[in-house]
């Protein structure tokens, strides 16, 4: 296969008359490790459902490679928010990883092969959930949940990993644990990553997007962060102060 | 009771109807409360009464009817849904009353005294025929099949369907198949329960059991087991007392649902005292 390569051509996805993506221009080149962080509603999960054919966008087009998603055969695994899940469905852990390993095709009586069987315990062992394989998903904690879903991404053996806040709703601990293990992934794998925790990730992406609809900032993380989050606070600090100097006079 | 199963037929079409739901209102059942889809079962069920209605003014079997009303319910709710073009609850709603209305107009308009349609709306175990019985076994053994056959397909579009869709799977072509199926319980619980307490027979068995295991296939016998001793108490109540077998069903049902509940939690804290 050709090196890993998507490319977003002045993508635009609307909801109705909102605008989750404006005219978007964005490339995921392979071996990157790309932090996404925005406010809410910028359409940091959209952008990662278009990459993924879940969405069509309303104006653009998305490149894999060159070619059409379906014609590239670029396995994307995913982590959708947790949230999205139905966490009291009676499975089992490695049940719900096992899921990675289905068929594409609808086979009748399909069977799982002695090799998905040991990839599962493989990826159950890197995320650290071997000992929970047979453990019922409504008994896992926030933290143990979220490395269930990235484990299932992982038994796709993806080209490219796409993770959807994989710490929201998770405790401090496991936050942690959750992004040393996304680190260890990104050493040999291509990775695309929303979070709010903006500190957290700008210490070990490659490169750190602002996007509210476009890109409005990326490149070095600090930079980004500093431009993002630091500056706009600054400013409405100045504009604080000025406001209270102008009432003293 | 169990001397007239060997001597009158009436009784044999009722126990073996009993089975039937109870394999089919169990299995199905568990899906439907998983997938949340108990009030689209309900719109479902309830716009196969247009069909009943339609069934009386035509002249042809009102099973039939509903078996038509009900396909076409499953597949229009299913493809507007698809389509965003509106809210599920205001689909399922329309759906809903647009059947139940059409009934009431197909039976207006049926010539001479109008047919008497209670045993459609609430059922009566006791009045199901040998050809009611055939269609019920022909759609359990369809039912049954499409779901063991592509069990681990429908344990991974159950838990996650987006995730199913990512890996390039036929997940319109799942839910479509899924929603027929759902049309097709309806048929096979109408003569039992009615098509007003359908849903209940459906969501109390696996409700149920959810309180006693957390895996999907036990989840699926326990809820059928319930679904059958709910069934067998409203058969035999109806058969002493006269009394719409579908009430008597969704009645021990409920009670069931409670005791099993309560059961469940008193264990469990005792478990973690």
């Amino acid at each position: 296969m050709k090196k890993l390569r998507i490319q977003l051509n002045n993508v635009s996805v609307n909801y109705g008359k909102i605008h989750a993506l404006k005219r978007l221009y964005f490339s995921i080149e392979e071996g990157d490790y790309i932090g996404i962080i925005g406010p809410n509603g910028g359409g940091k999960t959209t952008l990662i459902k278009a990459i993924l054919g879940l969405i069509k966008p309303n104006e653009g087009t998305i490149d894999y490679c060159g070619q059409t998603l379906k014609k590239s055969q670029i396995r994307m695994g995913y982590a959708p928010q947790i949230t999205d899940i139905n966490r009291n469905f009676p499975i089992t852990v490695g049940e719900v990883v096992l899921t990675g390993r289905l068929n594409k095709k609808i086979i009748p009586f399909f069977k799982y092969s002695e090799a998905d069987y040991k990839i599962v315990d493989e990826v159950l062992e890197t995320v650290g959930l071997i000992g929970l394989k047979n453990r019922q998903i409504n008994e896992l904690s926030g933290g143990e949940f979220q490395k269930m879903i990235i484990a299932r991404a992982l038994t796709l053996e993806p080209d490219i990993l796409l993770l959807d806040e994989p710490t929201a709703m998770v405790d401090v601990m496991s936050q942690r644990q959750i992004f040393t293990l996304i680190k260890k992934l990104s050493k040999n794998m291509t990775i695309l990553l929303i979070t709010h925790h903006v500190q957290m990730i700008s210490k070990q992406v490659k490169k750190l997007i602002y996007l509210d609809r476009n890109i409005i900032a990326e490149g070095d993380p600090n930079q980004v962060y500093q431009y993002a989050y630091i500056r706009p606070v600054h400013q409405n600090i100045k504009r604080q102060a000025k406001g209270s100097s102008k009432t003293n006079v | 009771m169990f001397r007239a199963i060997f001597e009158y037929e009436f009784i044999q079409n009722a126990f073996l109807a009993t089975i039937i739901a109870s394999i089919v209102g169990g299995l199905v059942g568990v899906i439907i409360v998983e997938k949340k889809m108990v009030m689209m079962t309900g719109g479902i069920a309830h716009t196969s009464y247009g069909g009943v209605g339609l069934s009386y003014l035509l002249g042809f079997q009102p099973i039939i009817g509903a078996f038509l009303f009900s396909i076409t319910a499953a597949l229009g709710i299913g493809a507007i849904n698809n389509s965003k073009n509106g809210s599920k609850d205001i689909i399922i709603a329309m759906f809903w009353s647009l059947g139940m209305a059409l009934g009431i107009l197909f039976i207006g308009l049926t010539p001479g005294y109008p047919p008497l349609v209670t045993t459609y709306l609430f059922g009566n175990i006791l009045t199901v025929t040998r050809l009611d019985l055939i269609l019920m076994m022909v759609l359990t053994m369809i039912i049954l099949s499409v779901i063991f056959i592509f069990y681990q397909d429908w344990k991974a579009h159950l838990f996650d369907q987006q995730f199913t869709k990512i890996m390039n799977k036929k997940t319109k072509f799942l839910e479509n198949v899924l929603l027929i199926l759902l049309a097709l319980t309806v048929v096979v619980l109408i003569r039992v329960v009615g098509i007003i307490l359908v849903i209940a027979l459906l969501s109390i068995p696996a409700s149920a059991s959810s309180y006693l295991t957390s895996k999907l296939h036990l989840r699926m016998i326990y809820s059928m087991i319930f679904s059958f001793i709910f069934i067998f108490t409203g058969l035999v109540v109806s058969y002493y007392t006269e009394i719409s077998s579908g009430a008597v069903i969704v009645f021990a049902g409920v009670i069931l649902y409670f005791v099993t509940k309560f059961l469940s939690q008193h264990i469990e804290k005792k478990r973690a005292k």
